[in-house]
This record gives C-alpha cells, structure tokens and sequence, in this order.
C-alpha cells in the first residue's frame, strides 16, 4: 500500500521507513512558531517545572502578533515575558516589532518553512504551511513547552482526504472562496483529525499566497493538517528566500496512498462566497446574499493580508469612497511597505479606509477593530464564530478580499465581479 | 454529587469558552471567572465544584489557546462530556492532566440538572437521576498515564 505525503514526512520525522494511519508516533519537529498568547504561558511551565533547556534555538521562531503593539497592560506584560525569554535563550529568530508580524505570514515570507518538515506551532492556524509541502499543525501551550524543551512530540498519524482542484478560475473568484466552498460542503467537523490534501491542476494558477489562505482554514474543518504538494510555484518561493538550513527533502503521495474521502471542486463553476455567522460552513454564493447590510470591513490577518490580497481589495477600492468603516492591515511589516511603495496605502487612503500597522488585532476580537452589539463585519479572516471580533451579538461574515472590497464600497455584501 | 449542564450544542469553540478578549492573561483563577462566558452568561454563578458540562459534537473546535481548559480547570468543573471533541482541545485536556469524556449519544442520555457520578477507571457514568449505567470508551493507555501523571510536562518529568 502506498502513502499520503502527510504519512511520509511523520514517518521520515519518526525515524521508520513506513507508518499507518492510526499508528502513533513519536516525531522529531523541526520548526517551531512562537507568539505573544501561547508562549508566554510554556514559558512559564517550563520554569515553573525546572526544565530550563530550550532544544534547539535555531529551530524556534518568535514573532509577537495577536496584541502588538501591546494593546493593555496585561498584554504588554505578555510581551515582556516573550522578550525577555527570547533574549534569554538568544533566539536568532526573534522578530520584534517593527520585524514583527502576523506568525502565519510572516514564517514563510522570512524563509522559516521548509517542505517535507515536521512544523508545529502554538496557534490553530499552524496548519497553513502545509502549503509548502510540509506538515504543520497547531498545539496548545502544553504542548508547546514539551516541543520546546524536547524536540519530540506524539503524533496519531491522520487519514487523509483528498480534494481535487480542477478548472479554472473564473473573474472575481479566488482561493478563498474554494476554501469556503469546501467547508461548507464537508462542515466544520468535516475534517476533524484528519489530513486535507488539495490536488489538481488549478493548483498551478494559484501563487504561494493564494494555497496559503487555504491550508490556512484546513483547521476550519476540523483537519489535523492541509497539504499542497511542491511544485515550480513551491521552488520558485524557496529560492533565494530560506534561511539558515537551506535543503530540504521532497515528499509527495503515492498513486495508490488510501484516502478516506475523495472529492472534486471544479473552479470554473464557483462564484465568490460569503460565510455566514457563526460557523465558516455557513457559506452562501453571492447571488444568495448580496445586498445585506453591513458596519464594517477588515481586510488582513494571516487568510487575506498578503500582498496579494491588499491588490486585489485595492484594485477594486481605487477610484470609490467606501461606505463603512474599512479598515487594512497589511500582515507583515514587509507587507506594509509593498502596500506603501505600490501606492495601495495611497488607494486606501483616497477612498477613507484606514491602514494600521501589522497585528492579529481584530482578527480575533482582539483590538483595532472591535464590534459593537448587534454590528456586522465583512471580514477576510477565517472564523466567524460568536463574538469573535468583539461583541457576543456582532456577526463577520468571511469573504475573499474581493468580495470584502466590493462590500466595503457599497456598504452591503456586494458581488467583485461588477467591479472587474 | 456533580450535576449536569447540559448545553444542546455541536461545535462549542473556544471563543465561547474563554473569549480572546481575556487572552491577554494566562492567570488560571481570572481566566476562570469566565469560563463558558459567550455561551451562558449565567454559568459561573449556576456553577458548583465537580459540576459536569454536557454537549453535542465538535467541542472545544477552533483556537488552540489552552486557555480554555485552564478556566474549565480553574472553574473547577468535574468533567466534560461531548458526543465528540475537537482534537486540539482533546489533546490539550490530556497535556493539562483533564480527563475528556467522549460519549456518543450523551445529549440522549444526560439531561441538564442530572446527578452524576463518573468512574473515570471502570469507564461507567452513573446517572442517579434517571437511574441510568452509561458506559463511555476509556481513555487509551498512553493518554491515561499522561492524565494520571497530572498533565505532559510532569509525565516528561517523572520519564526522565
Ligand atoms: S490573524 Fe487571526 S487567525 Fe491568524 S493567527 Fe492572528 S488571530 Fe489567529
């Protein structure tokens, strides 16, 4: 019987020729992200427990995101123990603010992922280097703390899914609206421990950025881990960008690997989705819902504040006032200066939104952005659950950076398409 | 005796269970005042130690802030029981030494007010009002000796 490129890398990580989904295994990590929420409390059980050894300095990344610039006292002081740890332990790859940037776009923009590696990383959203080829997931602080002293975790080796992406994308349509189409076919338990590995030819239409908004949500559906096989597009993003080791080892799946769901999403017939509160399967087209009110717009986070999308959103926003509260938030400080340098802070700026500094900030409730009772939020981000920006009664509705732009300019969920 | 809240719900996330606008602490007492917050406003003052907190599929889905173990824990709530969890939340239950109940069928079988008594060892919960033995599936080997060595780090610790 053959194997998923997700069985590959655990089994090359566990040191065995072959594993079974089902099987456990010890693996050894080779990347390990680090933020201001999850790290800080690892931190303190490693002390607090007397295991002071960090096992690998090279294999940690740092980066403050959720609440920075500190947003109160209590995160400031969350920030203080990350610091003071990170310079501690002399992390090389410590990314402060100014450096600092949302984890899950700035490991991959900085050259920290790697395929065929075995990466963990306090946050949910870890699952989204599996773009790279990679496996990746999110723990909680716990084990986080083990990862860090140790090098080892348990893994249950995951089933896979298979989804196979064909056709072609049609105007106004992206990624993200793939994603969303697929949770709302498979629900938000859809996936729940398995691996979801996207295949098929409109893969090679979508740059790193768009798979990344992708893997990103696996978790979304309950997936354990999502992952996109390497390719030119993969190599062409590699190149010239890692740092510190710089070789790495190409897995992919087997002709007969087994899945325990297959299933087809055919690009051309898609059209741009909105999820509906408070659940990301809660996805409608847009011919279903346009029209409906909305307070806010927030384009940014680690789904939809590459890049990429600040052109997509801008491209639409150019030449138009928005009519609600817009707000931008490039993911990276790299971002933010594209975003400055191409003149897309300048597009936003015309048009009244407004362009902060990179953070998680609203995406999570957190700060920058928060809603009010009974308010509703387009948002590219990738959870709509309840109170998730703020209020318990607020709703978000998640969208491409398209859909969201458009929205924005007419104040209602509105269709990009009128405005490509 | 503990008795059940039973919440008649799939897919109860984190964001309900500590909502990220308290993350920036990782207090476990301050985390604990609210616990279950943007579910049941209520929870925290119907609450007695050992309690018992029912709920459909998929609990505990979303972030993997461990935060929301911690404020059950601090909350000092007996037991979790859902027809399924969310594998991040499971896994972290089991790292902070706190025994997931997963049970299919426990919205049928558990009503909100019930008085339970759980036997973690013989894998059996009693439910004295309706009378009722329910079996649930143990936890495997390997989970068990991380829960009863009272969480991962100590389990490492006590390895070594
Ligand atoms: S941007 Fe949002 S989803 Fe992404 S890591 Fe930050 S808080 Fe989490």
């Amino acid at each position: 019987m053959g194997m998923t490129i997700t069985e590959k890398i655990l089994a090359r990580a566990a040191g065995k020729t072959s594993v079974q989904a089902g099987e456990l295994v010890n693996a050894n990590v080779d990347m390990i992200m680090c933020h201001d929420v999850t790290t800080p409390p690892a931190i303190s059980m490693l002390k607090e427990k007397g295991i002071d050894k960090v096992f690998d300095p090279e294999k940690i990344v740092v980066t403050p995101d959720h609440f920075q610039p500190a947003k109160d006292i209590k995160s400031a002081e969350l920030h203080k123990r990350l610091d003071s740890w990170a310079k501690e332990k002399k992390l090389p790859y410590y990314y402060k603010l100014g450096r600092a940037g949302v984890c899950h776009a700035l490991l991959p923009e900085q050259g920290h992922i790697r395929p065929g590696e075995v990466i963990v990383g306090g946050d949910s959203h870890t699952c989204t280097y599996g773009a790279f080829g990679a496996f990746s997931t999110g723990i909680g602080s716990t084990d986080l703390a083990a990862a860090i002293a140790t090098g080892v975790l348990w893994f249950k080796v995951p089933t896979s899914m298979k989804f196979t992406l064909n056709g072609s994308f049609g105007k106004g349509v992206y990624s993200k609206d793939v994603i969303l189409e697929v949770i709302r076919r498979i629900g938000t338990d859809g996936a729940l421990y398995r691996a979801m590995e996207f295949v098929g030819p409109a893969l090679k239409e979508m740059t790193m950025e768009a798979r990344m908004t992708i893997t990103n949500m696996a978790i979304e559906a309950g997936g354990k881990n999502g992952v996109i096989g390497f390719d030119e597009t993969t190599k062409a993003y590699l190149d010239g960008r890692l740092k510190g080791k710089t070789d790495y080892t190409v897995f992919e799946s087997d002709a007969d690997a087994e899945y325990v769901h297959e299933d087809t999403i055919d690009c051309s017939a898609l059209e741009p989705m909105v999820a509906f509160p408070n659940l990301p399967s809660n996805g409608k087209t847009i011919g279903e819902c346009a029209g409906e009110a909305m307070d806010q717009c927030y384009i940014g986070s680690c789904t939809n504040g590459r890049i990429e999308d600040l052109r997509i959103a801008a491209g639409i926003i150019k030449g138009n006032e928005v009519a609600i509260r817009t707000i931008v938030v490039p993911a990276t400080p790299e971002i933010w200066k594209q975003a400055i340098d191409e003149g897309l802070a300048e597009i936003f700026y015309d048009a009244g939104c407004v362009v902060s500094a990179p953070t998680c900030g609203a995406c999570l409730g957190g700060f920058m952005g928060i809603l009010a009772e009974g308010e509703k939020c387009v948002s590219t981000t990738n959870r709509n659950f309840v109170g998730r920006m703020g209020h318990p009664k607020s709703g978000v509705y998640l969208a491409s950076p398209a859909t969201a732009a458009a929205s924005a300019v007419e104040g209602k969920l509105a269709d990009p398409r009128n405005y490509l | 005796m503990a008795k059940a809240h039973v919440y008649k719900r799939d897919h109860v996330n984190t964001d309900e269970i500590i909502p990220a606008r308290y993350l920036n602490t990782d207090d476990v007492a301050e985390l604990a005042t609210h616990c279950m917050e943007d579910l049941d406003t209520e929870f925290m003052a119907k609450h007695q130690p050992d309690d018992v907190i029912v709920c459909g599929d998929d609990f505990g889905c979303g972030s993997s802030r461990e935060h929301a173990v911690w404020a059950i824990q601090g909350a000092k709530v007996g037991a979790v029981i859902a027809h399924s969890f969310a594998r991040i939340f499971y896994r972290n239950c089991i790292n902070c030494g706190f025994y997931p109940i997963e049970l299919h069928g426990a919205l049928d079988k558990i009503n909100d007010g019930d008085e339970l008594k759980i036997d973690y060892k013989a894998g059996t919960i009693d439910n004295k009002t309706q009378g009722m033995k329910i079996e649930f599936t143990p936890l495997p080997d390997f989970a068990l000796e991380i829960v009863n060595d009272g969480g991962l780090l100590e389990h490492i610790k006590n390895k070594k």
